[in-house]
């Protein structure tokens, strides 16, 4: 027995595996750089590489002639899109309807998250959570194309309300832009209520719930607790959610094309590489919504949205 | 030390009980607590003393019985509406407020003017000995000022009792001694009746007027420190409340306390009256200050001693196991038993 201890000893100390585990295990930045180096290298390299090369890109311009790319750096193609009102409409409609997006997610995400965390069995917790994350599963193209047979002229809302004498609030082309932004809207609230209810959820449910109680024992009602205990408490939680719905809003260029008529960023980003192959113009107008985005970020963070996680 | 009991008590519960599912976790207790008292529930975890104090609290709802608070029925009262507040064992201070806006946080939701409420804040603060720290976040606070401002946050509303759930459970000894005399000057100079929770027996001695020992849902003896320390009625507080030291002579289960009992010296005649058992030392624990022996008797059980070490050195104190001994006490140190733990289940 103490000989066969022995063998294995010897074995385990010579063998070559062994001897990295130790080298590393006295040599531990070494362990953690090995570790990291991959994925820092592809976040470095893939994501901050390509986004200093949109940059760059954005300060180019097109020949309008020869339809070839001129490598001088100017800020035309951003004058351009500050002074054309075409862009700015479509700026303005884009960002405004990440708000609404945003603003109907959380309206809808807080009571549903709420629930969740807070009054619902263990049962009925689990059953929701699959039940949220569920839409994740199917295709997003079969997701948007659903709610294009609903709003779309003769669709189903329509065929549904005919027999009242009504006929669809929501339109696919039309007259009526509002009609338009409405199903957009409406298609975009559905689509990243899941990326809202999963941060509120999780914020809510990390709230001890000593802290309720004594809100309560300190004379707070129901109201009283939501109010001045729960929201601030979750309030990280819905900004976490929000930078999800807004950021996904804004980049999104596939629903306004199928439940729509009308441009949004990404739209024109699109046209404008593929069509147009004016890529510094694209470059240029993709730009915007990291720029929003950073700005979305400072805020929240001035609100103090990444306190207290 | 004791108040004596006045007609209308602060709390008075009548056969309150609490089921959750099969368990029954407080099982028709009936207590009364009188106005300016320092009350201790004591009991291992799971015997029903906080979910009892959660009641008093209005957190739970009892199944059967009536709380009265100052002669009120409050049974059915949310928390928010009974003139209590708690202390918890987590301290529950909310993490987005500074420690004054937590402390100030009763009054505001009562509507108190800006002013009162700023000065009854700082005035609370300066009672816990946080003076000047109202401007932190919780989080910037160690442990025992988090314990303070918790117990700022609760007196602050003036209640009609203190409930404090384990308050000193996620501190370190030291700390715990002095808050323990800390909460007992603080209790004094309010004036507000306390209902403490604890499993702690020496915290329990240490801080109260009177002791309700629980055990499975139901209190065993209440009483004054002293009485619950020397007369337990049951095996299980004897044990609790110190060690068991029961021992059976002709059919009467009784307990003494270890440092009642007296090692007698070799030549030494034993004290007329005093009981004498002889025995074998088994073990022998030097423990500073003082050394217990576990001796076996030869009349059958075994009995721990607490003894000074006045004179002995270690060597010597530890070179007396396996020794033969006499020991004596005298019988009104005897606490006999009157429940044995067999019979009620």
């Amino acid at each position: 027995m103490s000989e066969l201890a022995g063998d294995s000893d010897v074995v385990a100390s010579s063998g070559p595996g062994r001897r990295l585990s130790a080298f590393l295990f006295r040599h531990r930045r070494l362990q953690l750089g090995g570790l990291l180096a991959g994925p820092i290298g592809w976040l470095a390299i893939a994501y901050l590489g390509s986004l200093a090369v949109l940059f760059l890109t954005s300060l180019w311009r097109l020949d309008p002639f020869s339809g070839k790319v001129i490598h001088d750096y100017g800020l035309q193609n951003f004058e351009e899109l500050a002074s054309n009102p075409v862009y700015r409409t479509i700026t303005i409609r884009t960002v405004g309807t990440a708000a609404a997006v945003t603003a109907a997610c959380a309206l809808i995400a807080f009571p549903i998250a709420y629930y969740m965390a807070r009054i619902a069995t263990d049962r009925t917790r689990r059953l929701l959570v699959i039940a949220v994350l569920m839409p994740l599963w199917a295709s997003y193209l079969v997701k948007v194309y659903a709610w294009q047979i609903l709003f779309q002229r003769d669709g189903l809302l329509d065929w549904l309300l005919s027999p009242f004498g009504l006929s669809s609030p929501f339109e696919i082309s039309g007259t009526a832009e509002w009609k338009q932004y409405a199903a957009v809207w409406i298609t975009f609230t559905y689509l990243w209520l899941p990326y809202m209810i999963l941060p509120v959820y999780a914020g809510l449910e990390r709230i001890p719930s000593s802290l309720l109680e004594a809100s309560s024992d300190l004379g707070g009602r129901s109201g009283t607790t939501f109010r001045r205990v729960v929201l601030p408490l979750a309030f990280p939680a819905v900004v976490a959610g929000s930078i999800f719905t807004f950021s996904l809003t804004l980049g999104d260029y596939i629903t306004p094309q199928l439940v729509s008529s009308t441009q949004f960023i990404g739209n024109v980003v699109y046209a404008n590489v593929g069509i147009a192959n004016n890529l510094p113009f694209a470059a240029a107008y993709a730009t915007v919504p990291v720029a929003i985005m950073v700005v979305y970020l400072v805020v929240a963070r001035r609100l103090g949205a990444f306190e207290h996680v | 030390m004791t108040p004596l009991p006045e007609p209308v008590p602060d709390v008075r519960l009548q056969g309150i009980t609490k089921r959750y599912g099969d368990v029954l976790a407080v099982d028709a207790i009936d207590l009364e607590i009188a106005q300016g008292e320092f009350f201790t529930m004591l009991g291992p975890s799971g015997s029903g003393k906080t979910t009892t104090l959660r009641m008093i609290a209005g957190f739970e709802v009892p199944d059967e019985g009536t709380i009265e608070l100052a002669g009120e029925d409050v049974s059915r009262q949310p928390p928010f509406d009974r003139p209590v507040n708690t202390v918890f064992q987590d301290y529950a201070l909310f993490p987005h407020m500074t420690v004054e806006q937590n402390v100030e946080y009763g009054l505001a939701v009562k509507r108190v003017a800006k002013a009162e409420r700023r000065a009854r804040a700082s005035e609370a603060l300066e009672m816990v000995r946080l003076g000047g720290y109202g401007g932190r976040k919780p989080s910037q606070l160690s442990g025992g000022q988090r314990q303070r401002v918790a117990l700022a946050r609760a007196i602050v509303n003036r209640p009609k009792v203190l409930l404090l759930d384990e308050p000193l459970g996620a501190l370190d000894l030291k700390l715990r001694q002095e808050m323990q005399i800390e909460l007992k000057r603080i209790q004094q100079e309010v004036g507000i009746t306390f209902v403490y929770v604890t499993h702690d027996q020496e915290e329990a001695l240490t801080m109260s007027d009177r002791i309700a020992v629980f055990n499975r849902g139901r209190v065993e003896q209440v009483g004054p420190p002293a009485v619950v320390y020397e007369h337990p009625r049951s095996e299980f507080i004897a044990d609790f409340v110190g060690v068991s030291n029961v021992i059976e002579r002709g059919g009467r289960r009784y307990t003494v306390r270890p440092e009642k009992i007296h090692v007698l010296g070799d030549g030494d005649a034993p004290q007329p009256g005093a009981r004498v058992e002889e025995g074998v030392v088994h073990d022998v624990q030097y423990v500073g200050p003082v050394t217990r022996y576990h001796v076996t008797l030869d009349g059958g059980g075994e009995l721990q001693v607490l003894s000074q070490n006045l004179e002995e050195t270690s060597s010597e104190v530890l070179a007396s196991q396996g020794r033969r001994v006499r020991l004596q006490w005298r019988p009104e140190q005897e606490a006999v038993i009157v429940e044995r733990e067999e019979e009620r289940v």
